[in-house]
């Protein structure tokens, strides 16, 4: 009999809800280490402080996905005859440090790389805009436990929108430097917004029992408000020509990923690969 | 309430040490703003006692974080546990809930002045300042130093998850702001 791997989830169908919790956990662990990045380099102390404060915002709502990613699995695993009883007790810790790239289901565009200030806000404000529908919907779930991540996390990510939609509009709005910068962030981003849209096996399955959320009903919205704000950055035909362009379809909700998340996690993980269950 | 009638079936009124360790625990305080007890600021949620045949009289403490994030949870749980077992409270479980989600509304009156008192403007009332709308007017906040209205927003983020950093114009003096949440 097949035994199932420290951390591996089968991909049936009646694993729907633990994929799909995971999937919430790893766009915002891997979004907030990408802002973590930023702690002590950010370009004014003010700001360091903000976009750290949003990393942490963003590890904490991850940490309660994983938590909770660890019950389910724990609790189908005791159910399950050809899991070892002496098995480990899966953690919010080895759900974060001991899974390997393919295993992760985060967006693509969480993972994309820092770049200049620019690229940085412009990621933020296209995820915190789809974090802000999505856990609007998702704190309406079925599940109470989702529900009450997803009503904890929404007033953290409202801050984060308001942040991030301001510096949007400033760059945008600002001086011709300023304005090229995000220009060549949006040509580099636009792209990757797309997979936020398009479900996954996982998500189509807990959309279906109430308990998640069909991403493709928060395009309607999510287009509304960007367009807004890029309006008021004085950006808009940049978002209209690049509708038109090449779209990324499912990828990273599926553990296809670039080569940007073997680096996150070589650093992310390193010390538990290399001290095995290190503690302090 | 199913503990409370379990209670009076068994003919045990706890209501005095339930007293006793609410008071307690307003002496547990946050250790990121010191002058504010974890009572003042609204996490503890719920506090239950019970009785069990091998370990005598359980403690539940049911508390809430602020933020998702908030790093000094674990601290917050461990300063309760120290507290209690100090006064003869041996059994003690500490519960997270997260819903409903906390919010400055849960903030004691006394709390709102001890905080002003140390120089971070306490959070206005709710309906104010956390509109979802994105371009809504800001908000005066009065400076904690000089009470003047006259005060600008530097960044909606400060030193901890919970304030954001202001400036007044008045006195010039830089301060927090225990922000609305």
């Amino acid at each position: 009999m097949e035994r199932i791997k420290l951390n591996t989830i089968a991909h049936q169908p009646q694993n729907s809800l633990i994929h799909y919790t995971l999937h919430q956990a790893d766009n915002a662990l891997i979004l907030g280490h990408r802002n973590s990045e930023w702690t002590g380099h950010g370009p004014v102390l003010e700001q360091d402080i903000a976009i750290s404060n949003i990393a942490l915002d963003l590890v904490g709502q991850a940490r309660n996905f994983y938590q909770y990613a660890a019950l389910q699995i724990n609790e189908s695993m005791h159910h399950d005859a050809t899991v070892d009883e002496g098995r480990a007790e899966i953690t919010e810790d080895s759900l974060a440090y001991l899974r390997d790239v393919r295993e992760f289901k985060n967006c693509l565009l969480t993972e994309q790389e820092n770049g200049d200030w620019a690229k940085t806000v412009l990621r933020q404000f296209f995820f915190s805009q789809f974090q802000y529908l999505l856990y609007g919907s998702l704190s309406q779930s079925r599940d109470k436990d989702l529900s009450a991540i997803s009503e904890k996390a929404l007033k953290e990510v409202t801050y984060h929108l308001r942040w991030s939609s301001e510096w949007v509009i400033r760059l945008g709005d600002g001086t011709g430097e300023s304005r090229r910068r995000i220009l060549i962030a949006f040509d580099e981003l636009w792209k990757f917004t797309s997979e936020l849209f398009i479900p996954a096996s996982y998500e189509l399955v807990v959309a279906a029992e109430g308990l998640g959320v069909n991403p493709v009903t928060l395009k309607p919205s999510w287009m509304k408000n960007v367009s807004m704000v890029f309006e008021e950055a004085g950006i808009l035909d940049a978002l209209s020509q690049g509708i038109e362009e090449g779209w990324v379809g499912l990828c990273g909700k599926e553990g296809n990923h670039t080569e940007h998340l073997g680096y996150i996690l070589a650093q992310l993980q390193f010390l538990q690969r290399a001290y095995p269950d290190c503690n302090w | 309430m199913d503990q409370t009638k379990n209670n009076i079936e068994a003919g045990i009124d706890h209501s005095t040490t339930l007293k006793e360790l609410w008071d307690l625990l307003g002496k547990v305080n946050d250790p990121e703003v010191p002058v504010l007890s974890i009572t003042d600021l609204g996490i503890v949620r719920n506090v239950n006692l019970s009785q069990d045949i091998s370990k005598g009289l359980v403690t539940e403490v049911v508390i809430t974080p602020t933020y998702s994030g908030c790093p000094a949870m674990d601290l917050i749980k461990e300063s309760i546990r120290m507290t209690l077992l100090e006064h003869g409270f041996n059994e003690v479980r500490v519960t997270t809930i997260l819903s409903p989600a906390w919010t400055t509304e849960w903030m004691s009156e006394e709390g709102k002045e001890k905080l002003r008192e140390y120089g971070i403007s306490p959070p206005m009332p709710k309906q104010q300042v956390c509109s979802n709308l994105l371009f809504h007017e800001q908000e005066a906040i009065p400076c904690p130093q000089c009470n003047s209205f006259n005060t600008s927003l530097i960044s909606q983020f400060g030193s901890t998850a919970c304030k954001a950093l202001y400036r007044c114009n008045n006195c010039l003096e830089p301060f927090d702001y225990f922000k609305c949440h």
